[in-house]
């Protein structure tokens, strides 16, 4: 385990790296891809907290994001609603449809919910792209506002965004800090490590259930409202499964049930998209052995292999010093006895 | 009386394709409690093997099925030996990751090599059939023949020949089937194998009146976890029935409800059959 410590100063660094970095980046367009996977990173640490802490498959997480992001883009759009209420919306709408979908989803169990779930994630898709008297169809929402000034703050261009995306980003991983780590966050866990144990602990596991469910997909609002407002175009191809499983992916990487993780994921496999960017469509060549890979070799993620290599390194030293004590022990007896 | 016709005709052709795919599925789902998302990908490299085979070597239409069920059972086989076999005492979460892993990977390749644009595999049979004053396309009338001959050879293996019933064991009782003395690795190579032909097959013979392109399995694939869900998991007329009834729904659908909205009715029956029974139409169970 990495030392109490070490975690604050370790977690201070990054910040300021991460603040600094528009003044490192060579030019507007990292930013822009930074900014980018910070918005993905929001969306995986959302759908990690049904998955890696409470065991559950979401395949519909892309359908709750693109619920979010048509509803900043047709509130902002159509119906001129200035963005940030726009925004507070779209995070309780997402929210409120994942409560429904929860409550029907999560009485099946396993295989079942996944499934399920694949099947809602399909339905949000296909509704977009038919209603297109509400949702502008095949064609998608374009020119959407940027996010409006807060007082003498504007968001009008990608440095001002960039610290914005940011600002949510840290906000949520705090948020998400102290969900994992409260009761609620143990029954969770306890949750996904089995769930008769968790009911005969007392945990209710229908409204716990529900409950990471509705907060996942609060995340996953909350991004897409970011993202519409940050590349300001939509399209229904945004609540497909291949976006949920590009989340899968960071997730995968960096560490199934850490805190970090989706967000290590999500910033490495951004930027590995961004190096081979030859490949556009054809990433898949290179992701889809990869998480066949990770699944079976490196199930733990990147932040799970170091912690697990801590723990071990841990345990080693403690043993050497078990047996370096009882060695003098025993020098001490033998002089003892002398 | 023509027009209601049609729609079980159309009702028909597409039950019997579904029904082919979800029986593929629900195989391996007996066996390995694997829900394979992979699945669909199968589907769709089966059309795109028939499509060369016709297209570019000049095959029979015959022939190029025979061809593609092979190659796609080989490839099932081969995801079996190299991905699922592994994974056997890993968390259910790795399976159903890995399947997607490989679903991405087949669906990247086959655009890689044909590239992301629709394309048409000539109907071998352009004919239309007149009874009376019945109208039917040729095509769709093999379709359902083709899907109804192989599901009762695909019964008659299951449940008259030694090695079928191997396969219903093994799905009844993994310990006790291991106890009799059935090898648990042929069993699993021979499931892929049936399940990978019978998506093949599904797909070369509805690409005739369909359109091959990447992600044409993605649909059908999520069809096909519907029919199981409602079948019941692992349960072969379930998957038969369940094919047939979300055909239908969708034909009729279709027709009197609306054309834009025929690909959610299969969701929409989901959603209200499990909202009222979760554990799905017929409680899961393996039988032939």
């Amino acid at each position: 385990m990495m030392s109490k410590t070490w975690q604050k100063p370790l977690l201070a660094v990054l910040l300021l790296l991460a603040i600094a970095f528009p003044m490192i980046a060579a030019n507007d367009y990292y930013i822009y891809v930074m900014s980018l996977a910070y918005i993905m990173a929001i969306a995986a640490v959302g759908l990690n907290l049904i998955l890696g802490y409470t065991g559950q498959l979401n395949l519909a997480h892309a359908g709750f994001m693109a619920i979010g992001a048509y509803t900043v883009g047709i509130l902002t759009v159509d119906y001129g609603v200035p963005y940030w209420i726009a925004f507070v919306i779209a995070g309780i709408l997402s929210a409120i449809v994942g409560f429904f979908a929860g409550l029907l989803s999560l009485r099946l169990k396993g295989h079942f919910f996944s499934i399920f779930t694949l099947c809602v994630g399909f339905m949000i898709y296909l509704i977009i792209e038919k209603w297109d008297v509400l949702t502008h169809g095949t064609v998608g929402i374009i020119d959407i506002p940027a996010p409006t000034g807060i007082g003498p703050i504007r968001f009008d261009n990608t440095w001002s965004q960039y610290y914005l995306v940011l600002f949510f980003l840290v906000v949520s991983l705090w948020l998400m800090s102290r969900i994992v780590h409260s009761l609620l966050g143990r029954a969770f866990i306890a949750i996904r490590n089995g769930e008769d144990l968790a009911e005969t602990l007392g945990i209710n596991l229908m409204r716990t259930k529900v409950l990471a469910f509705v907060l996942s997909t609060f995340y996953a609002g909350m991004a897409g409202a970011l993202y519409a407002g940050f590349v300001r175009f939509i399209g229904p191809a945004m609540a497909l499964e291949s976006h949920t499983f590009d989340m899968i992916a960071f997730i995968l990487v960096g560490g199934i049930g850490t805190l970090f993780g989706p967000l290590l994921g999500a910033i490495l496999l951004t930027w590995l998209t961004q190096s081979l960017q030859f490949l556009q469509d054809f990433r898949m060549i290179v992701f889809g052995p990869l998480l066949i890979l990770l699944v079976m070799f490196f199930p733990q993620g990147l932040i799970g292999y170091w912690r697990e290599r801590q723990a071990r390194r841990a345990a080693a030293s403690m043993q050497d010093r078990r047996l370096q004590r009882s060695v003098i022990g025993q020098q001490q007896e033998v002089g003892t006895n002398a | 009386m023509n027009i209601f016709f049609q729609q079980v005709l159309n009702g028909l052709t597409l039950g019997s394709v579904y029904a082919l795919v979800a029986l593929g599925l629900t195989l391996v789902y007996g066996i390995l409690h694997i829900p394979n998302f992979a699945h669909g990908a199968l589907y769709m490299v089966g059309a795109y093997m028939a499509f060369y085979l016709v297209g570019s070597l000049g095959a029979n239409y015959w022939v190029a099925m025979a061809g593609a069920a092979l190659i796609v059972a080989l490839l099932a086989v081969l995801s079996d030996r190299l991905i699922f076999h592994r994974l056997r005492n890993a968390p259910p979460l790795h399976d159903m990751i890995a399947a997607i892993g490989l679903l991405l990977f087949l669906e990247a390749g086959i655009q890689a090599i044909w590239g992301a644009e629709f394309h048409r595999l000539a109907p071998p049979y352009p004919q239309i059939v007149r009874l009376f004053d019945l109208v039917a396309p040729a095509q769709r009338l093999i379709i359902i023949a083709a899907a109804f001959g192989l599901m009762f050879v695909l019964h008659l293996f299951l449940t008259r020949t030694l090695t079928g019933s191997t396969i219903i064991a093994m799905a009844q009782n993994r310990e006790g089937a291991s106890l009799v003395g059935i090898d648990a690795t042929k069993v699993s190579v021979l499931t892929f194998a049936i399940s990978g032909a019978l998506a093949a097959v599904a797909a070369t013979l509805f690409a005739p009146i369909n359109l091959i392109y990447p992600s044409m399995g993605h649909l059908v694939i999520m069809k096909a976890f519907v029919i199981i869900i409602l079948g019941g998991m692992g349960s072969i007329p379930g998957a038969i029935v369940g094919g047939l009834v979300i055909g239908f729904a969708e034909s009729f659908g279709a027709f009197y409800v609306s054309t834009n909205y025929k690909d959610i009715i299969a969701f929409a029956l989901l959603v209200l059959i499990l909202s009222f029974r979760p554990q799905g139409l017929f409680p899961s169970g393996a039988r032939a």
